[in-house]
């Protein structure tokens, strides 16, 4: 019976292992955790904070990274355009200021200022949060949708399909995928990938 | 204008050219020093270059000047190409830089730091479309390594110490036939 009971808790085990996705992190359907976060403005931000919204587009970028750079302005854009339509971007930084001194706190809040960012620009201080979405690199989309009280990943990638030039791209993914939720459908393209930068981690 | 700086202004004259060649083949850059540097656009172009060789081992590394992690990792893939391992070891390094950084800041960078190895430019922003390609478990963080050789496919999305990749690379040598 022990043995019974030991193969049977060995398998559960086994396939609990093999469930988990290989890098870690949240795959299309899952449930997002909220998070509490410091905001270059002082204050500490959750997405229970925003009780309008319908769901949140959580973008991972950074000051230092030239991709994060060239989306910036574009993702200024999608907060513009999504926010009052209940999809407010919530921008966090994930990387360790120690291995990469251009994304600190204060630097962020200089970057914040200079561009002025119409949403949230948070520091994942500790680094807790960004491993249990599974970034690996900077940006990184997920787009949440408010469910009964959950936050349910819906989309997870890239912004678009040409980091170079914003007018030459011909697939607006996260802005196609908040489009399909507000339509009361779900995205038609869920998942994309795109260079980065990797994420700095504490050494 | 300086002399010197002749060769620089040629290749700016040179480089809209590239923008408009949407196939076919690649556009080829000089830095001052006279390394050859092929501009791929569209992965289509670049694909046949990441064939695994017959006999040999082909260390195929993305990477990009304003990438840190990358830049440092640099000089332990040039001591492959200068080990030589009995010249069954390749190193491309596969460059992911903007489009327009590529002379102001790629050939100087290459020229600075004395770059052996081969180097060949990537210029496709539609990475969704092809980072499956180079392989599936590549979320797109660089650097990344491809390791290709005769029963040898090893995709690694990290970066190396000299240890590792010198310890990783002598592994697969002792297994080309």
């Amino acid at each position: 019976m022990n043995a019974y009971i030991s193969a049977l808790l060995f398998f559960a085990l086994s396939m609990t292992v093999t469930a988990a996705p290989a890098a870690g992190g949240y795959e299309v359907g899952d449930k997002a955790t909220d998070f509490t976060l410091k905001n270059v403005d002082g204050s500490m931000v959750s997405m229970a904070d925003y009780g309008d919204a319908k769901g949140f587009i959580v973008i991972f970028t950074c000051n230092h990274c030239p991709y994060s750079v060239a989306y910036e302005d574009r993702i200024i854009d999608l907060d513009n355009m999504y926010r009052p339509l209940g999809y407010p971007v919530i921008a966090v930084n994930p990387n360790d200021p120690d291995v990469q001194p251009e994304d600190s706190f204060d630097k962020m809040i200089e970057r914040a200022e200079e561009k002025e960012f119409p949403f949230p620009y948070l520091f994942d201080d500790g680094q807790k949060i960004y491993p249990q979405y599974g970034a690996t690199r900077t940006p990184h989309v997920y787009v949440l949708e408010k469910e009964q009280g959950d936050l349910i990943v819906r989309y997870i990638g890239a912004i678009d399909n040409n980091y170079g030039d914003a007018d030459a791209a011909d697939e607006k993914y996260v802005a196609d995928a908040v489009d399909a939720l507000l339509a009361g459908s779900r995205p038609e393209v869920s998942s994309t990938k795109a260079i980065g930068c990797s994420i700095k981690k504490k050494k | 204008m300086q002399l010197r700086s002749v060769p620089l202004f040629l290749t700016l004259l040179f480089l809209p050219i590239a923008n408009f060649a949407q196939t076919g083949p690649a556009t080829d850059l000089r830095t001052e020093g006279g390394k050859t540097v092929s501009v791929y656009e569209g992965f289509e172009t670049l694909a046949p270059l990441l064939r695994a060789p017959d006999g040999d081992l082909l260390v195929i590394n993305f990477w990009a000047t304003w990438c840190a992690p990358c830049v440092k990792e640099l000089p332990y893939f040039e001591e492959l190409v200068r080990d030589d391992f009995d010249g069954r070891v390749r190193v491309l390094l596969v460059n992911l830089d903007f489009r327009k950084q590529l002379v102001s800041r790629l050939l100087p960078f290459l020229e600075k730091q004395g770059i052996q190895a081969d180097v060949v430019v990537l210029d496709d922003p539609d990475a969704n479309g092809w980072i499956d390609r180079v392989d599936s478990s590549w979320s797109g963080a660089i650097p990344a390594t491809l390791f290709l050789g005769p029963g040898i496919r090893e995709f690694r999305e990290q970066s190396f110490t000299r240890k590792d990749l010198q310890t990783l690379v002598t592994s697969f040598v002792e297994k080309l036939p």
